[in-house]
């Protein structure tokens, strides 16, 4: 093709959107904060200077380095049993984008079906799956949380399962939603009138047509559970000691406030990057697909 | 608003109360281990002993009985016994009940306070430095761990310049008669002003960090629909009479831009609830949510699975009054 064939080719709706995207500076920087929390996840113990669980009470409580009484081998101090806190921050990343990743992949894959079914198919499936929306929406979702943890017991994978329970609900609705338009539109009459099967025009003609607001719905829901997880951590209710968790070290800084305030503060200081990084990158991405917005 | 419309919204309120008890009945039901054996852990019961517990708890009996039975003792606001208290579920939520109440209320009254002046004056000036402080003050609210908020507050506030307590609801040589467990209205009752002092400074950090998240959040529902009250051809019919810019405000707009900051207040008093769990932790606050948080590591089971059914209960008909309240304040809703 040549050069002006590509510039006369109308840009796909993903490329304009991409193209928009790219063009805001402040979501570009929170998604390269995003790529480097990942990669300092995946890169976890080849970066960490210590063993994560390796205490040494000879340490306890030792400041940064910046501060008196610090040492660079240890470059964001210890922990009141004198763990290095890079070391556990870094491993604890791991539990957070994990947890994160999972929660949000089951969910939208729960969720998006179960929106394609009840805005396509209506009747009782809509009637059933309104209704199982409309009760699980009737909880605060940490008392659910919690409700459900203290009833499983705490642990990685419960706190999936609790989280997954009621975070499907957000992407059901918006899917659901915008299969109820779709449902009216000229080329799912096109398909109907061809005789395709419904489960054909759910997941070959709808589906691609819901997935951008469903890639939104996830990447703003991602902020809010890695906060989730961090509250259950932080109660207690998280993964269980001796893995690292972002929010059981806020916890286990809590007592010793008054001697080591880093403990609780640089926990705490890597949520609060990691989820408004999450958030802007995520504002972005809305601006970027939702055209109305963007005249707006 | 029209009795139709109030009992159309109670009829789908209702279901939803109905779904939620259910759930609740089968978080503790289908959860594995014996109920029975959890409880007796540390006794030395009997089989037969164990036997004529789970019998009394209705154990033995088959689900939608068991489901039933629980949905009638509950509307009788009858939990069974808690184990750790040795007293009713109900009596020990209820007397821990008015410090979450001060609270959250507190924190909604915090927000509501500090969101109107803001949102009203980024309305009004068309500011565009202040609209951007309020978009990044409500993003950085919903990105803020409420648990690292809290202690970071004790940690300035507290523990650096010793402005306020650390936490708790009131010191121990202050304590007062207990009248309606609200102790900013039993310290007054008791004409302790010394007390009510106290009480007030112990209530300044937990609901900080409760209620500014929330009212960064409000402030941009005031702003927005503030905005929009503005350009409508009521208040530019107002401002033509040559009414005051004052009078204006006061009376023409406000009103009608507070309708939908009413509605967002009520949810987010609902949202609060759940806050109130991490909050109350934080600060060591004698109320529900603490007492949730003690339960599950006790095991305490009926607690939970009733304090769990009530903050549910609360967000529902939150929900549903953020609606009616909707309906009866916007004429334009009115059937």
């Amino acid at each position: 093709m040549t050069r002006a064939a590509l510039e006369d080719a109308p840009l796909s709706p993903l490329r304009v959107a991409l193209g928009r995207f790219a063009a805001n500076r402040t979501a570009v920087a929170a998604t390269a904060v995003i790529v480097a929390f990942v990669l300092a996840a995946l890169a976890a113990p080849l970066l960490s200077p210590h063993d994560p669980a390796e205490a040494d009470l000879f340490r306890r409580l030792q400041p940064p380095a910046w501060a008196p009484g610090g040492a660079w081998a240890f470059p964001l101090g210890c922990d009141s049993l004198g763990r290095d806190i890079l070391s556990r921050l870094l491993y604890g990343a791991r539990v957070s984008l994990l947890v994160a990743a999972l929660v949000i992949g089951i969910a939208a894959v729960v969720g998006t079906l179960a929106g394609l079914a009840a805005g396509y198919l209506r009747g009782w499936t809509d009637t059933l799956v309104s209704r199982l929306v409309d009760t699980l929406l009737g909880f605060p979702y940490l008392v659910f949380a919690i409700g459900l943890m203290a009833m499983m017991g705490p642990g990685l994978h419960n706190i999936v399962l609790a989280l997954v329970y009621k975070e499907w609900v957000f992407t059901c609705r918006v899917v659901r939603g915008e299969t109820l338009a779709a449902r009216e539109q000229d080329y799912v009459e096109a398909a109907r009138a061809l005789g395709c099967g419904s489960a054909h025009i759910m997941l070959r003609e709808i589906l691609p047509n819901v997935l951008s607001p469903v890639l939104v719905v996830a990447t703003f829901r991602m902020a809010y559970v890695i906060i989730m997880e961090a509250s259950l951590s932080f109660l207690g209710l998280g993964v269980q000691p001796p893995t690292p968790s972002w929010g059981s070290m806020v916890a286990d800084g809590r007592d010793f406030l008054v001697d080591a305030w880093w403990v609780s503060t640089l926990s705490g200081l890597a949520i609060l990057s990691l989820v408004l990084s999450i958030n802007l990158a995520s504002q972005g991405l809305r601006d970027a697909f939702d055209p109305r917005l963007h005249q707006a | 608003m029209t009795a139709s419309r109030v009992l159309e919204r109670l009829l789908q309120t209702l279901p939803v109360l109905f779904g939620v008890s259910l759930i609740v009945f089968l978080m503790i039901t289908l959860t594995p281990g014996d109920p029975v054996e959890i409880m007796l852990a540390d006794s030395r019961a009997t089989p037969e002993q164990a036997a004529r517990l789970r019998a009394d708890l209705g154990l033995d009996r088959p689900l939608p009985e068991r489901f039933l039975l629980f949905l009638g003792n509950a509307l009788r606001g009858d939990f069974g016994l808690s184990f750790f208290h040795r007293r009713p579920v109900w009596d020990v939520i209820a007397e821990r009940l008015p410090a979450t109440i001060e609270l959250t209320l507190a924190a909604i009254l915090l927000a509501i306070l500090v969101s109107i002046p803001l949102g009203v004056a980024a309305a009004v000036k068309r500011d565009r430095w202040l609209d951007r402080a309020l978009s990044a003050a409500s993003l950085f609210g919903v990105s803020l761990p409420g648990f690292w908020f809290g202690i970071l507050l004790i940690l300035l506030f507290a523990v650096t310049w010793g402005i306020f307590p650390v936490g708790g609801r009131t010191s121990f040589d202050l304590e007062v008669p207990r009248l309606t467990g609200f102790l900013l209205i039993d310290t007054l009752a008791a004409g302790r002003l010394d007390a009510f002092g106290s009480a007030l400074r112990h209530l300044a950090l937990p609901a900080i960090t409760l209620g500014l998240p929330t009212a960064a959040l409000l402030a941009r529902v005031v702003r927005s629909s503030m905005a929009e009250v503005l350009t409508s051809d009521y208040v530019l019919f107002a401002e033509a009479k040559g009414l005051s810019r004052a009078r204006v405000l006061g009376r023409h707009a406000l009103k009608n831009a507070l309708i939908p900051v009413v509605t967002v207040a009520a949810i987010e008093t609902g949202s609060l609830l759940g806050g109130n769990m991490i909050v109350e932790t934080v600060f060591g606050w004698p109320g529900l949510g603490r007492l949730v948080v003690e339960s599950i590591f006790a095991r305490n089971y009926p607690l939970v699975q009733a304090a769990v059914l009530l903050y549910a209960v609360t967000y529902v008909t939150l929900n549903f009054a953020a609606d009616l309240a909707y309906t009866a304040l916007n004429p334009k809703v009115r059937l």
